[in-house]
């Protein structure tokens, strides 16, 4: 017996796989029988922002994936908001939930095994505001593209390869502007590649995808997104595919382009200087959850939770020698069966007793940075956060004292961008 | 493109000469031999002379006295110039022979060709977008019943209940007893019923393997990031697989049909000899068992030249639907 005493986490019997799928089916069968009702009355769906200066109300997100192995809880109670106009940025490190939350906001997570099963996304059309995770699929095809656009992190092989670049375009324009003429259509679409910076529109038109490289796929990605003009621009990991000079060029034009049409971005990525250089806000994600949010000013001058130290830490700063640059020992834990403390605690250079109790809650460190971590839970007494943020880098933090410098630098990135 | 046109006709050409002396030489060897046959039927009239004297005199007359390679050249020397020689069993000119039995096979493959088209492909579109859901299960298990079973089993199953339990159709044939006093438009009817249990034969058997490779083909497009941004632009599900993911999961079923096209030429050897249709595949058989060297070797040399032809029309096709070969 001894021998098969201690149960072993990543083995399950195929007697379980079996009861956990039957399970999911019978989860995933009620949601999508609820989905795919006909006539879907129109107050299930539309709803209140809870302030009408955002396009983007994530609240307390749930997205599942009931695999064979058990419920992945890939998106795990996440809440923050896109206000109007601005650039928030998401970070963290592979498999942390973030490709799957602007997934859950597109509703384009791979069904049915894939499920936004709590809470709401509001979106802000201007005129309505939907809540994206009842919003049925037909009314969601009158959304994708027009008023909310997805720029994905692959160029290579996003574009579909036995299509002209021109009719690709096409397509998204003729599709939400039904009344404009073929040849109006093809004009825009022109206009589209020059404003992304194509030079040879009218030749790319008539070229296929191959014929392209990384960085021209990319800009007409960007063109089929901009294409009829969205308030809300999902970029994923946009340049993560891209060689570091058409990254520049690449960023460039979505930041002037974003002023262009007004709209927003959800910029999501794991290279912090990108977020540096474009975000206003700065989301912070960890295994599904989000850590710590703030203004990028706040995050980069005063990182609060240990994972944003870790990760601040871990990014190289020119100037400064190392003999080998920092990383955040261990990896992502298994999304099946997370435990109930803090996610990040096994890893945790800085963790203390109180942090195998239950997950922490949310500690406002000023009006918009807000952080999940026991460290701070204790110092919610008046005037410690006003100290803490009037200087520049004023962190008092005791065990801190080693990241201090690391933090100032990015102090100063985040000034020069604001 | 044209110098690959030209240098895969030419690889052509030398693989079909060897398959031809291949051919040529099992002929030689097999262990019927339609002189031995007509000598013992010979032997045994009266006054006849011996059956050995017999068989050395139809050798020489039907030029089986030469060793192999010899004897391939002198058929290979007429080949060329288009002379096949004249049918032992039939006796009239090969080709003759051939052009009158083709079209009943061409007309049989076509038919279920097509059916097998028009079936199995939704069938495996509908199986890949409803991915492990009862209908998907169902559509697979339909699939590998016609893939497992051979189609002499088919045949058989389908006489047995629409023949002669229900007694629709006849059970051997092309023509039934009346044909002659019909008018041509029912002569045509009447082999058109004819044909149907052997083309639902063929095409049973014939679904499940396209099936599955739509199926296949299918499933991977539908995972592909570019079926993720026509999602993201906003276009319906309708238009996203049968735009987007089916153009692009033709590209490996095109080389399969393209294969398979030559083939309606080729005959069901076994499904028209259990239906004694007179196409091809039941003459050539007929002509294999009583080694009819002339007609056989041009039906071999015929069907190597088909599954030639098929590897090259693939290969063009390939470069119709995917312009990422067009290029070079």
């Amino acid at each position: 017996m001894a021998l098969f005493g201690k149960k072993n986490a990543n083995y399950i019997s195929g007697k379980e796989t079996r009861k956990i799928s039957r399970e999911n089916r019978r989860i995933t069968g009620e949601i999508e029988k609820k989905r795919n009702r006909k006539n879907i009355p129109e107050q299930e769906y539309i709803t209140a922002m809870k302030n009408p200066d955002n396009v983007v109300e994530f609240d307390n997100v749930h997205t599942y994936f009931f695999t064979d192995i058990g419920t992945v809880k890939a998106v795990d109670g996440v809440s923050f908001e896109v206000p109007q106009g601005k650039t928030v940025g998401i970070v963290g490190e592979s498999g942390c939930g973030k490709s799957v939350t602007s997934l859950s906001l597109m509703q384009l997570v791979q069904r049915p095994q894939g499920q936004t099963v709590e809470g709401e996304i509001r979106f802000n059309t201007g005129k309505t505001a939907y809540n994206i995770a009842a919003t049925p699929t037909s009314v969601m095809q009158k959304l994708r593209g027009n008023e909310m656009s997805m720029i994905f992190q692959e160029p290579m092989t996003s574009l579909n390869p036995v299509f002209r670049i021109g009719e690709q375009v096409d397509e998204i324009i003729a599709l939400h502007n039904p009344d404009l003429s073929k040849q109006d259509v093809k004009q825009r679409t022109i206009e589209m590649m020059k404003v992304v910076g194509i030079a040879n529109s009218e030749g790319v038109y008539r070229m296929y995808p191959h014929e392209l490289s990384g960085g021209m796929r990319q800009r007409i990605c960007i063109a089929i997104g901009l294409a009829c003009g969205p308030r809300l621009i999902i970029a994923d990991e946009p340049t993560t595919a891209l060689d570091v000079t058409i990254q520049a060029q690449i960023l460039d034009l979505m930041s002037k382009l974003k002023d262009q049409i007004n709209s927003s971005i959800m910029l999501i990525t794991h290279d912090l200087g990108v977020i540096a250089e474009m975000a206003d806000y700065v989301v912070v994600m960890y295994a599904g959850r989000v850590v710590e949010k703030g203004t990028a000013r706040e995050i980069f001058k005063t990182p609060s939770h240990p994972y944003t130290i870790g990760l601040m830490r871990s990014k190289p700063v020119v100037g400064k020698q190392v003999e080998k640059l920092y990383s955040i020992p261990g990896k992502v834990p298994n999304p099946v069966n997370m435990p109930d403390y803090c996610y990040f605690k096994d890893r945790c250079e800085m963790s203390c007793d109180k942090c195998s109790g239950h997950y922490p809650g949310v500690v406002k460190l000023s009006e918009t940075h807000e952080v999940s971590c026991y460290r701070y839970e204790e110092r919610k007494e008046a005037g410690w956060l006003a100290a803490e943020h009037s200087g520049e880098a004023g962190k008092t933090v005791d065990n801190m004292g080693k990241t201090e410098k690391i933090v100032e630098n990015n102090g100063k990135e985040g000034t020069s961008n604001e | 493109m044209k110098k690959f046109i030209v240098r895969r006709l030419l690889l052509g050409v030398v693989i079909l000469f060897f398959v031809s002396i291949i051919i040529y030489s099992i002929e030689r060897s097999l262990p019927t031999s339609y002189v031995e046959g007509k000598a013992r039927a010979m032997s045994q009239k009266q006054g006849a002379k011996p059956y050995d004297e017999l068989v050395a005199d139809l050798n020489a007359s039907y030029g089986l006295d030469k060793p192999v390679l010899p004897g391939y050249f002198s058929w290979l020397g007429k080949a060329i110039r288009g002379q096949f020689g004249e049918s032992w069993v039939w006796h009239q000119p090969v080709t003759e022979k051939f052009g009158s039995v083709i079209w009943y096979s061409f007309a049989l493959g076509l038919i279920s060709f097509l059916l097998e088209i028009f079936i199995a492909i939704p069938l495996g579109i509908i199986s890949a977008t409803k991915q492990y859901s009862r209908t998907d299960y169902a559509i697979t298990v339909v699939a590998l019943v016609g893939i497992s079973l051979p189609s002499f089993f088919f045949a058989t199953i389908l006489k047995w209940i629409f023949s002669i339990h229900l007694g629709w159709f006849d059970l051997y044939g092309i023509v039934s007893r009346m044909h002659e006093q019909m008018g041509s438009l029912g002569q045509l009817l009447d082999i058109g019923k004819h044909l149907v249990l052997p083309a639902a034969t063929l095409t049973i058997v014939s679904i499940g393997s396209l099936m599955r490779y739509t199926r296949t083909s299918m499933l991977e497009v539908m995972n592909a990031d570019y079926i993720r941004t026509a999602r993201a632009k906003g276009l319906s599900e309708k238009k996203v697989i049968y735009h987007h993911a089916f153009r692009n999961s033709l590209i490996p079923i095109v080389t399969i049909l393209g294969n398979s096209l030559p083939n309606l030429f080729a005959g069901a050897m076994i499904t028209e000899t259990l239906f004694q249709i007179p196409g091809i595949g039941y003459t050539g058989y007929q002509c294999l068992v009583q080694g009819d060297i002339p007609f056989t070797m041009f039906y071999m040399v015929f069907l190597a030249f088909l599954t030639l032809m098929g590897t090259f029309i693939a290969d063009i096709l390939y470069a119709v639907v995917d312009p990422r070969v067009r290029v070079n």
